[in-house]
């Protein structure tokens, strides 16, 4: 057991808690952040992707002990945003949610692309979210939110 | 009135987005208890002695001996024991559950329950037919002996994992002596109806209740069952709040998945190079237990024509059982293995009788009036020659197959034409499940839609109430749809076969239109049961008669190019026309027909599942690959109207359809850019590489 502090979706926080729990485990069990999904639990399937320090990350790979002092958003952070706003609607739109499992994580991870690149093409939206895996809708209406968001912010 | 398929903003979109949306494991209960599956480490043998460690106050084991009921998983072939007493059929079989307040410590009482077993050969070899079925078309085999020629082919297909994204789990609680369990499920019927048998008692002691589902596709039509029975045996042991919830591992070694099938065919051909009739025989792998089994193989053999007309058929058909895991319900049921062999198969008659493999497709072409395999009717229009034309156009098919055809070229184009027989098959409908729904007014001025209908990705929250709202006329705002709850909600039936829109909605629909009679009143209620019309007959014995009440239809055409070093397939284009009937909501379908068209590509060229001697080689997806953003080419789909008679505003099936064009077309298209013939799925580099050196030329 060990003391943990971080930032979490904006506000300082601090933990009394075994150090090799998974940040995934903390998020969910300590903070009620349910929005983090456990899809696989080995890194693969971005369910439970949060972003630490603006980095999308797996927090199903990251030991609680790495998360000392950074900042940590979950899509209940994310969701306060302007881009949550933008891309959120134009998810709806266009369809990009079915079973709705993966799609915190493909926020996070459209948030993480656009983060770095405000102005992808086709082909680095797909790379971009090719951590992110999805069963129901074949990616097509997820890439086309994205253009959406990308599109509705050069119109503004 | 405006066109209800104009799409309209989906009612669970924005709380699944906030991730506000509630799933299984996301429900928190006060004390409640972890549960976890002991499993044989042995594939086949018979348990001789267990030693349990011993137990800290507040842990538990729950086995065979705690059931109060039967033994056995109630689904459609009851032969799935709920924990088993001594024999071993797979590896990871349950044996039983431990249970207590702490994960960690659950997790290593597990560990130590020590099993002696006796072990026994395994089979895996396809000789234990438990089911056989049989039937003929028109003369049956006795044109082969008129044939000038007999063309003869093996098709091969594999595993495939649901891979929904949220693994199976339930959570569940007693209220006096009743028991309450809340899963990720399709059918909330079949696990209550499961479990009243598991406990025995009476219809008013077991309540099922659904979250929010985070996808299925079949997976979570019988399977739950088996979990909801061993959790409910350990609440009413426990008498505490209890939660089972699969890890992904666990989750892909142990659940169901879509039936291994090997599928034989010849066709007898006449002088002119026309088919006089064919012979198939096809055999599928159930794993362990039979389960849904039988109803697979009955979807396959009933498609064994794929969109073709053939006037004489000799059918033959076995479940096989061997020591692996029991593999049951994916979206397709039987029809993905079936359409593979049947559009491969008539293009390899094509090429092997050196016509047109298009114009001899074409040829077949199922028409209205045709006579199905089993002797039904074709009755409603069939516009194929129409959708196959607009395909042909958008995707430049007919060129670029010309332009293929230089091997240097390393591309592909290929076309397949299906259907999918909406709804369950054969007298299912009628004698089995006897749908009904509720519709009611309430005095909150709100109307009510009653069904066990389960949403689990597909948007039948949001269509449904368009259905209601349109027929009565009033703002789809007054129309609820909560989650289904079998304390409150008729069994309308399980969220399979394509069934939901079609049957269930259509049942809606005639419910509105009577309670639009009603609206004046404070409170009003109606309800209706399914009548199968009158002409549709099917005797499941002899399988004649009419299969299925109505059927969708699809073209998919696919353009590919593999890497002739690697081997490596790239999908560069797909172009899908489909007829359901009418859509409800267009974008839901066509989110439907990208999400099909996804799994059935990687079906026929990706998602690699294998067992060695009854041990999945693929347990997580980090080895299970399924198709990411970047694997999916450009996706052009255009829905042709068709509206069905009995269907709420013409709608027919339209989950399943979407799956079941995609390995065929991308086979043929890979056929093309490697010019060999694909006969086995998946078309893996390995299988590729190996069809170059040994294979047969294309043409």
């Amino acid at each position: 057991m060990a003391k943990i502090e971080f930032k979490l979706n904006g506000k300082l926080v601090s933990i009394e808690t075994d150090l090799n729990r998974r940040l995934l485990d903390v998020l969910r069990e300590d903070f009620s952040l349910t929005g983090v999904k456990e899809g696989c639990g080995e890194g693969e399937c971005g369910a439970c992707a949060v972003l630490m320090n603006n980095e999308i990350v797996n927090s199903c790979t990251v030991p609680i002990a790495n998360v000392m002092d950074k900042e940590i958003t979950t899509i209940e952070g994310f969701s306060e945003t302007k881009r949550y706003k933008s891309l959120s609607e134009a998810f709806e739109k266009e369809g990009a949610v079915q079973c709705g499992f993966c799609t915190p994580g493909m926020m996070i991870a459209a948030e993480s692309l656009l983060n770095k690149n405000p102005n992808p093409n086709d082909n680095e939206i797909k790379e971009g979210l090719s951590g992110n895996l999805c069963r129901c809708t074949g990616y097509n209406m997820i890439i086309k939110a994205i253009k959406h968001t990308i599109k509705d912010g050069e119109d503004k | 009135m405006t066109n209800i398929s104009k799409s309209i903003p989906k009612t669970d979109a924005s709380e699944k987005i906030s991730g506000k949306a509630k799933y299984v494991a996301d429900i928190k209960i006060d004390n409640m208890l972890h549960a976890l599956t002991v499993r044989s480490t042995i594939i086949s043998g018979f348990i001789k002695n267990i030693t349990l460690p011993d137990f800290p106050e507040g842990y538990y084991s729950v086995d065979y001996k705690d059931i109060p009921g039967k033994n056995v998983v109630k689904i459609i072939y009851d032969d799935m024991p709920i924990f088993t007493e001594k024999k071993i059929s797979y590896l990871h079989e349950p044996i039983m559950l431990i249970v207590g307040p702490d994960k960690a410590k659950v997790k290593e009482l597990a560990s130590k329950v020590k099993i002696e077993y006796e072990e026994i050969k395994p089979v895996f070899d396809w000789v234990n037919s438990a089911i056989h079925y049989h039937f003929d078309k028109g003369d049956g085999d006795l044109v082969f002996n008129k044939a000038k020629k007999i063309i003869t082919y093996d098709y091969e297909t594999s595993y495939q994992e649901q891979a929904y994204l949220e693994p199976q789990g339930f959570i569940g609680y007693l209220e006096g002596d009743k028991v309450t369990l809340i899963g990720s499920i399709q059918c909330p019927y079949y696990v209550k109806n499961a479990v009243i048998q598991a406990l025995g008692v009476s219809d008013d002691l077991v309540r099922v209740i659904q979250p929010t589902v985070g996808g299925a596709f079949g997976g979570k039509e019988e399977f739950p069952s088996l979990i909801a029975c061993q959790l409910a045996v350990a609440i009413k042991k426990i008498k505490q709040p209890i939660q089972l919830i699969y890890d992904r591992e666990e989750d892909m070694l142990v659940t169901t998945k879509r039936h291994p099938s090997r599928i034989h065919f010849e066709a007898a051909i006449g002088k002119n190079k026309n088919i006089l009739g064919l012979k198939t025989n096809v055999g599928i792998d159930a794993g362990s237990y039979i389960g849904l089994s039988g109803v697979v193989l009955s979807r396959a053999l009933i498609a064994c024509t794929g969109a073709y007309t053939i006037d004489n058929l000799s059918v033959d058909g076995d479940v096989f059982i061997t020591n692996t895991v029991p593999n049951g319900a994916f979206r397709g049921f039987g029809a993905p293995q079936m359409f593979f062999a049947v559009e491969m198969f008539m293009e390899h008659i094509a090429l092997d009788l050196k016509v047109d493999p298009f114009e001899f497709k074409k040829k077949y072409l199922a028409k209205q009036g045709d006579k199905t395999s089993t002797n039904g009717l074709f009755r409603d229009p069939i516009i194929m020659n129409e959708m196959i034309e607009k395909a042909l156009e958008i995707s430049d098919y007919k060129n670029k197959k010309k332009l293929y055809n230089k091997p240097s070229s390393n591309r592909g184009i290929g076309m397949s034409l299906f259907f999918h027989g909406c709804g369950f098959t054969g007298s299912g409908e009628a004698k089995i499940i006897k749908a009904k729904v509720r519709l009611k007014k309430a005095k909150d001025g709100l109307v009510y839609i009653l069904v066990a209908a389960v949403d689990m990705g597909q948007g039948i929250r949001t269509t449904l109430r368009k259905v209601v709202a349109q027929v009565m006329d009033i703002p789809i705002e007054k129309v609820v749809f909560d989650f289904p709850d079998t304390d409150k909600v008729p069994d309308s039936g399980p969220t399979v076969a394509s069934r939901t829109m079609m049957i269930v909605g259509g049942l809606i629909a005639r419910a509105a239109k009577e309670l639009k009679e009603h609206l004046n009143e404070t409170e009003y209620t109606v309800e209706k049961q399914y009548e199968q019309p009158d002409y549709i007959k099917f005797d499941d014995e002899s399988f004649q008669g009419d299969a299925y009440p109505a059927y969708s239809w699809g073209v998919n055409i696919l353009e590919v190019e593999v890497d002739p070093i690697t081997y490596m397939v790239k999908v560069l284009n797909s172009w899908s026309i489909y007829d359901v009937g009418k859509a409800i909501d267009e974008r839901i379908v066509m989110g439907q027909a990208d999400g099909g068209l996804v799994q059935g590509i990687a079906y026929g060229y990706m998602e690699v599942m294998e067992h060695d001697h009854g041990i999945l080689k693929q347990k997580n997806l980090t080895d299970y690959i399924i198709p990411t953003a970047s694997d999916i080419g450009n996706m052009k789909t255009i829905l042709y109207e068709n509206p069905y008679a009995y269907g709420p505003y013409g709608a027919k099936g339209a989950g399943e359809l979407t799956l079941i064009g995609g390995a065929p077309a991308v086979c043929l298209a890979i056929e093309q850019a490697i010019n060999r013939r694909v006969t086995k799925i998946p078309a893996t580099p390995e299988y590729l590489m190996e069809l170059v050196k040994n294979g047969k030329n294309r043409i």
